[in-house]
């Protein structure tokens, strides 16, 4: 794909992208960065509708917020309760009308599949800001980005992720995109239950990617060039006592980090619990907040891309 | 068309149709479940022969199923193709076969069966047609083009029959 094929394109899957488009999008991201503060309005005239039909602060805020930096308008349903699908309206039809208002839609929507089957009903492109339980690509394209702009290039580079591996999406999307690249190592650790899924290992193993799984945090520190930290939810357990024990042994502080090689970054998708301590905010690993900014910088880009702005 | 002998000289002799569909060379055991997905129980009439585990020159056992007057539609072929793929389907015209050719599982199909995953879109009131990508023949595993849930032979048979899936 060049970068003129993006244009008119929907975004619904991460498996979607080939590495010459995700290479397109982490280099207009780039451009992005310049263009933030610039005053410049490449979409200007263009609207976006945000329809959220499922509870959502940060990707759609995100959202809406690299629309009106390139200049665009927009529109937005963000309480399913006073949408038209809470009278049973069915997701083909609200997409279809909705088409009728706005140049491009960014959707969240409760089931999984949800995006694809709006992208073949829409005459307009749609990006896909979380369909259930397994497709979130822009979390992807901007964990990706933050670990881009972070280690400089991703390709050899060893990559620890650290929580829950079976049901974080954020994990298994990230994994997926980071195949792509060459040789990068990635370190699994997780508890026993939580483990990373078949599925995402014979991705890796058909890439030609190494992997680990482990169950310590204390022994991937010393050789990480990066580490994705999620969250473990206490709902993921059978019983309470289970989840006492494994949450505190998956908790990363700054006592730890002086073990790391040198200033590598701490990733999270956000929200934290408890799994990334309030000491390491304030040190050089703390990346985490930024990447919540790359996540306007990687939308705005898309959103760039796909509506052809001239900038 | 010519008959391949080894239908034409077995089991067309013993029961032969006028007019309809021979299956042949149905995974052994499986026989019922194809008259069942393809809707026939006997009680509306259908003149149809059975035969389970008879002896097969190129599977050590098959099943037969004729069905008198009944030609089938791409998508019938298609679910037979599902739970038997080295099925061959033998259509008859005035005690001949006309046409002959193996079922085969296009790279994707569509249309049934229902998504298994409860949170997929397909099984939400919406226009579009469930879509699978044929990931594997044997053992059968489709994906969901929408959720991308795999599937294997044992789903899909427990969707379109009464049947709680094959043992083996």
């Amino acid at each position: 794909m060049t970068k003129k094929s993006f244009l008119g394109k929907s975004i619904v899957s991460i498996r979607d992208l080939t590495k010459e488009d995700l290479d397109i999008i982490l280099e207009e991201a780039e451009r992005m960065e310049s263009i933030i503060n610039s005053g410049k309005r490449p979409l200007e005239g263009k609207i976006m509708a945000a329809l959220f039909l499922e509870p959502s602060t940060r990707t759609r805020l995100s959202f809406e917020a690299a629309m009106h930096r390139l200049g665009g308008a927009v529109i937005t349903v963000s309480d399913p309760k006073s949408s038209s699908a809470a009278k049973g309206e069915s997701l083909s039809d609200t997409i279809r009308t909705i088409a009728n208002y706005c140049d491009i839609i960014a959707m969240r929507h409760p089931m999984e599949g949800s995006a694809r089957l709006a992208a073949e009903f829409s005459s307009i492109p749609i990006i896909n800001g979380g369909s259930g339980a397994e497709e979130h690509p822009t979390q992807a394209l901007l964990d990706l980005y933050t670990l881009k702009k972070e280690l400089k290039k991703v390709e050899g580079k060893r990559i620890a992720m650290v929580g829950d591996l079976k049901y974080g999406r954020t994990v298994h999307s990230l994994a997926y995109t980071l195949s792509k690249f060459k040789k990068v190592k990635i370190d699994f650790v997780s508890p026993p239950s939580l483990r990373i899924g078949e599925e995402i290992k014979s991705d890796l193993r058909d890439a030609g990617n190494e992997f680990t799984e482990g169950e310590s945090l204390m022994e991937i520190v010393p050789t990480a060039d990066a580490i994705y930290m999620t969250r473990i939810q206490k709902e993921r357990f059978a019983q309470e006592s289970e989840y006492a024990k494994v949450k505190d042994a998956f908790v990363l502080n700054k006592k730890l980090l002086e073990k790391a090689k040198g200033p590598i970054p701490i990733l999270h998708p956000l929200p934290r619990i408890n799994e990334i301590a309030y000491d390491v905010d304030d040190t050089v690993h703390a990346v985490y907040f930024r990447q919540m900014f790359n996540g306007v910088i990687v939308r705005m880009a898309l959103l760039n891309l796909i509506l052809g702005g001239k900038v | 068309m010519k008959m391949s002998k080894e239908v034409s000289e077995s089991e067309l002799k013993v029961s032969k149709i006028k007019e309809g569909t021979v299956i042949d060379h149905i995974k052994a055991g499986t026989a019922l479940i194809v008259l069942e997905m393809l809707g026939i129980t006997g009680l509306e009439g259908t003149v149809a022969t059975l035969s389970m585990n008879v002896p097969s020159k190129r599977q050590e056992k098959k099943d037969i199923v004729k069905i008198e007057d009944r030609f089938l539609e791409r998508t019938e072929i298609n679910q037979i193709a599902l739970i038997s793929p080295n099925a061959t389907i033998n259509e008859i015209k005035d005690f001949k076969v006309v046409n002959k050719f193996d079922v085969e599982l296009p790279e994707e199909v569509s249309g049934f069966p229902k998504c298994i995953n409860p949170k997929c879109i397909t099984n939400a009131r919406e226009p579009s047609m469930q879509t699978y990508y044929v990931k594997s023949i044997e053992p059968l595993k489709i994906r969901c083009k929408y959720c991308n849930t795999d599937m294997e032979r044992n789903d899909v048979i427990k969707q379109l029959t009464k049947f709680q899936g094959l043992t083996q």
